[in-house]
């Protein structure tokens, strides 16, 4: 290894290690994750932490290993907290690419799983998520379905399935007029149900 | 002497050749004169001399000797000459003599002219010509490749009466047929000689037959549009098939087999399929009419007929699928007005004898319009199913909210509770009627889950009237609808033929065993878990009589077999019990509990509410229904303190000593509680887990199936059980993608694929 690839990794180890109060299990922890949040200069709800996560490929919601945070890291190029900053802007129009966009929406969904076994995510945190996720993107959608997701009783949970329908659904289907909507086809039951509560309720 | 040699020689030469020549000029002469006498001898043969029956015998011979040797005449330049000269002969005659002849008559006569100018042409003239002409027949003609003579009597006739024909004659002949189309008798005889020219002529299909049919047409176009404004349907229909009934004898009388069908599809069109519309929908008579009125006749006729047309009975079947759908809604709309009035009143058994009488009224309708496939439809195939489709509609309809399914078993349990004394029908064949009319009904599972419950309350409260009946309608709904769908019921009959055997023997246990013995009475019914429907058991002191009961029973059981362990339903039991009031003694028939709640009453003559329940140890809905059942229903056994007509948690009961009734054994009723909601929601769990298990099947047997056909596969799967959802069976292909065991295809969201 040459001189040029240690000072890198070296940079990095100073900026976690800077970043990083409680250091003991190498693992940078919600407080952590907040302070480089602030000194980065973005919200630490923003949507742009969660796609460092995508990139990091971290698999536990507010914990980043070393290994996680090298991968995130060297991946954006980036060894200083300007260059993290500048990178990140970057990093929300490599997101919303199309091939990208599916990944980084799926990668959402089960990093947000609290659990080891878990498979579903409750509706309030679905809503939360689908609004950083997607909010921007497709509001109407977005908003129109959360507020059909609080009023309804048969479903409790999200699961992987109706979540990357959702997607689907906000790319292929005219909104509000909902006109090439066929409940005949694949569409998952709850899409169904929206589309019937949104045409009531129109 | 040898120039005179020489000079001979040439003269000699010479003289020979002048001789030859001389020889052949006289030959050539006599030659020309033989052609100029044989050319006098062709145009001197008259006509008129051959048309007479008396030639004599020599003439002939003259002829046709005389055109023999014209004939092998070296020359070969006179047998053109003869050949159209033969044409000739014949052309001259038709010209001369036939045509005048037939432009002079008309009609009927001209037929006749006709026919007997053909039959002496083509045997008398024709054939004498050809026979003088014979020797230029077989070698000049067929050397030639000419047309032979024969048909050149034939050509000869055709080419100049053609027109003649094609007009005069077939307008004579039509008009003649016409006339027996209208009802007048003609000469038949006369028109197939016709027939008969104009097959020698080969002439049949295109002149004959195609006038023929045209004339038919017209014919009948006329008749059709005047008969269909003049008569109501079934008369017209009564005139076509007359009409269709004469047209055919008279093509095979007079014409080829080929024809009929030509004629006859001419009629059928021109009667039938064109003033069809016109005809069904006549206002007073038509198809519609027809079925209200159950005019059997002519809707067999309207069959018989249209079945004749192509496509014909299309309009029919739907006729009839409209009018059978009609009644059967007419006869739901009925029913659910009057069972409203009845849920209005709340008059519970006039509400049952509505849903029973629908039921009855659905097996009268079935049966008659099966009589109408059967013996006017002549059990066409297309009309059963559009019976099938008819009865689907209606037979699926809710009643008030109650399914037709339900309703069904409602009937059946009428049915096997009565008293087979029913002098109109037996009960196996209105069990055959039950069967025929689940076939429509798409809830089978409903069915079959209402059914078993009421069968268990039948079997277990001996009110089946009989065994055998009960066995032969499960049979029937084995053939039906298949094993699986009966396996539980049989179950559960088998499983009281078995109790006898248990009864005996426990009889003998106690017989062996006197200390067992409880000193009472007892029958346990075992059922089999599984068969039977399920009941909720609870906690229940039993009073220490029946202790003694049961302790008995669970020590025979156990000698029979250690490995069943038995749980008793004591809600099921019925007991009889001695009641000593002072008017008389009576038995009571009552429930296990009942008889519980009253022997309380032997140690204590008053007990409160509370008191009751707690040495009981129920819950406190079924006191409380136990308690109205005795103290507030038609029999008061029970007195009640304060005496109102609920039961409230503060009542005070106590034995009424001077109760009794005109009979010495009475049944106390205690109503069952309704547990249809427990029934409908047990086959919608149930049919949760037959549509998973069928997807999971489907799915492991294709690995890849598309969304659409996944569906349709499903339905018809569970067809013959129930008609599934779509929306629990798209419910279900989501739990198994959570669960799993499908996936999605990345590619095609719409396909399925199956996760082993």
């Amino acid at each position: 290894m040459g001189k040029g690839g240690w000072r890198p990794q070296k940079k990095v180890l100073i900026l976690y290690s800077q970043c990083h109060w409680f250091f003991c299990l190498w693992v940078f922890s919600p407080e952590g994750i907040e302070s480089f949040c602030l000194a980065v200069g973005i919200d630490h709800t923003d949507v742009r932490i969660l796609m460092l996560a995508w990139k990091m490929q971290a698999e536990k919601q507010g914990y980043f290993t070393l290994d996680e945070w090298r991968r995130g890291l060297s991946a954006l190029h980036a060894d200083t907290i300007l260059k993290i900053r500048k990178r990140l802007q970057e990093l929300e129009k490599e997101v919303m690419r199309p091939t990208n966009f599916l990944d980084f929406y799926v990668y959402a969904f089960c990093y947000s799983l609290a659990e080891e076994k878990q498979k579903n995510i409750d509706i309030e945190s679905a809503c939360e998520l689908l609004t950083v996720v997607l909010g921007f993107r497709f509001p109407l959608q977005v908003s129109k379905f959360i507020e059909y997701l609080k009023s309804q009783n048969d479903y409790k949970v999200i699961n992987l399935d109706q979540w990357t329908s959702f997607l689907r659904f906000c790319n292929e289907i005219n909104f509000p007029s909902l006109d090439n909507y066929d409940a005949e086809l694949a569409w998952p039951l709850i899409l169904d149900n929206f589309v019937e509560w949104m045409r009531e309720n129109l | 002497m040898e120039e005179k040699t020489l000079k001979d020689m040439k003269e000699e030469e010479i003289r020979k050749m002048e001789k030859k020549t001389l020889k052949d000029m006289k030959e050539k002469e006599e030659k020309e004169e033989e052609m100029r006498k044989l050319e006098l001898m062709l145009s001197n043969i008259e006509i008129k001399g051959l048309s007479n029956e008396t030639l004599d015998g020599i003439k002939c011979m003259t002829l046709y000797t005389d055109i023999y040797i014209v004939a092998t005449d070296s020359n070969q330049v006179f047998n053109a000459k003869m050949y159209s000269k033969y044409k000739e002969f014949h052309n001259d005659y038709l010209n001369d003599i036939v045509l005048p002849h037939l432009r002079l008559h008309h009609g009927e006569f001209l037929l006749k002219e006709f026919e007997t100018s053909w039959a002496h042409y083509s045997k008398v003239i024709h054939n004498r010509l050809h026979l003088y002409f014979r020797y230029l027949g077989r070698y000049y003609v067929a050397r030639e490749k000419l047309l032979n003579l024969n048909d050149v009597g034939n050509r000869c006739f055709i080419d100049l009466l053609y027109e003649e024909m094609r007009s005069r004659v077939m307008d004579a002949v039509i008009c003649l047929i016409n006339k027996e189309r209208d009802g007048a008798k003609i000469d038949r005889e006369l028109v197939k000689k016709v027939v008969n020219v104009f097959e020698e002529l080969k002439l049949y299909e295109d002149i004959f037959e195609e006038r023929i049919v045209a004339g038919t047409k017209d014919y009948y176009s006329k008749k059709a549009s005047l008969w269909i404004s003049e008569n109501s349907c079934p008369e017209f229909m009564l005139k076509v098939e007359e009409c269709l009934e004469k047209e055919e004898n008279m093509v095979r009388d007079c014409m080829k087999p080929a024809t009929e069908q030509k004629i006859v599809s001419e009629v059928e069109h021109k009667l039938l399929v064109l003033h069809s519309t016109q005809l069904f929908d006549k206002e007073y008579s038509g198809l519609k009419k027809l079925l209200e009125d159950g005019k059997v006749v002519d809707l067999a006729r309207m069959y018989r007929l249209y079945s004749r047309v192509h496509d014909g009975l299309q309009h029919v079947c739907l006729a009839f699928k409209n009018h059978v759908t009609a009644q059967g809604m007419a006869l739901v709309r009925q029913t659910e007005i009057e069972v409203n009035k009845h849920v209005v009143k709340n008059d519970v058994g006039a509400l049952q004898n509505q849903q029973v009488h629908l039921i009855m009224e659905f097996i009268k309708l079935h049966e008659v319009y099966l009589s109408y496939v059967n013996d006017y439809f002549q059990s066409n195939s297309m009309f059963f199913k559009v019976l099938k489709e008819a009865f689907e509609v209606f037979c699926n309809k809710s009643i008030a909210g109650v399914s037709p399914a339900e309703l069904l078993s409602i009937f059946c349990d009428q049915t096997l509770k009565k008293k087979s004394c029913d002098n109109d029908k037996s009960t196996e064949d209105t069990i055959d009627d039950v069967v025929k009319l689940l076939v429509y009904i798409s809830d089978k599972d409903m069915f079959a889950e209402f059914h078993r419950k009421k069968l268990a309350r039948r079997l277990l409260f001996n009110k089946s009237d009989s065994d055998e009946h009960e066995r032969y309608l499960l049979t029937k709904l084995k053939q039906k609808c298949g094993r699986h769908f009966t396996s539980k019921m049989e179950g559960m009959v088998t499983d009281l033929t078995l109790c006898q055997d248990t009864t005996a023997s426990f009889t003998d246990y106690l017989r062996d065993n006197p200390d067992m013995n409880p000193g009472f009475d007892l029958t346990v019914t075992v059922l089999t878990i599984g068969f039977w429907p399920s009941y909720k058991t609870c906690t229940f002191n039993l009073p220490p009589e029946m202790l003694r009961c049961v302790e008995a029973f669970k020590q025979f059981y156990q000698t029979r077999t250690k490995r069943t362990r038995i749980t008793w339903l004591f809600s099921l039991g019925t007991c009889t019990i001695v009641g000593k009031f002072e008017p008389k003694t009576m038995d009571l028939i009552v429930t296990t509990l009942q008889a519980s709640v009253l022997l309380l009453f032997n140690s204590a003559n008053r007990l409160s509410y509370s008191d009751i329940k707690d040495q009981l140890d129920l819950p406190e809905e079924d006191v409380t229904r136990l308690l109205h059942s005795l103290s507030c229903a038609k029999y008061k056994i029970l007195k009640k303190e304060p005496d109102t007509k609920t039961i409230s948690k503060t009542d005070y009961f106590e034995f009424n000593s001077m109760f009794t009734d005109r009979l010495k054994r009475i049944k106390v009723p205690f109503p069952l509680v309704d547990d249809r909601k427990k029934v409908i929601e047990t086959v919608v769990s149930d049919r949760r887990h037959a549509i998973e298990a069928a997807i999971v099947r489907i799915m492991k047997f294709r690995k890849v199936l598309g969304h659409h056909q996944l569906m349709s596969e499903c339905a018809e799967v569970l067809s013959s059980t129930f008609r599934p959802d779509f929306k629990i069976i798209k419910l279900q292909i989501e739990s198994l993608i959570s669960r799993d065991y499908l996936e999605r295809d990345s590619k095609d969201h719409s396909v399925y694929r199956y996760l082993a």
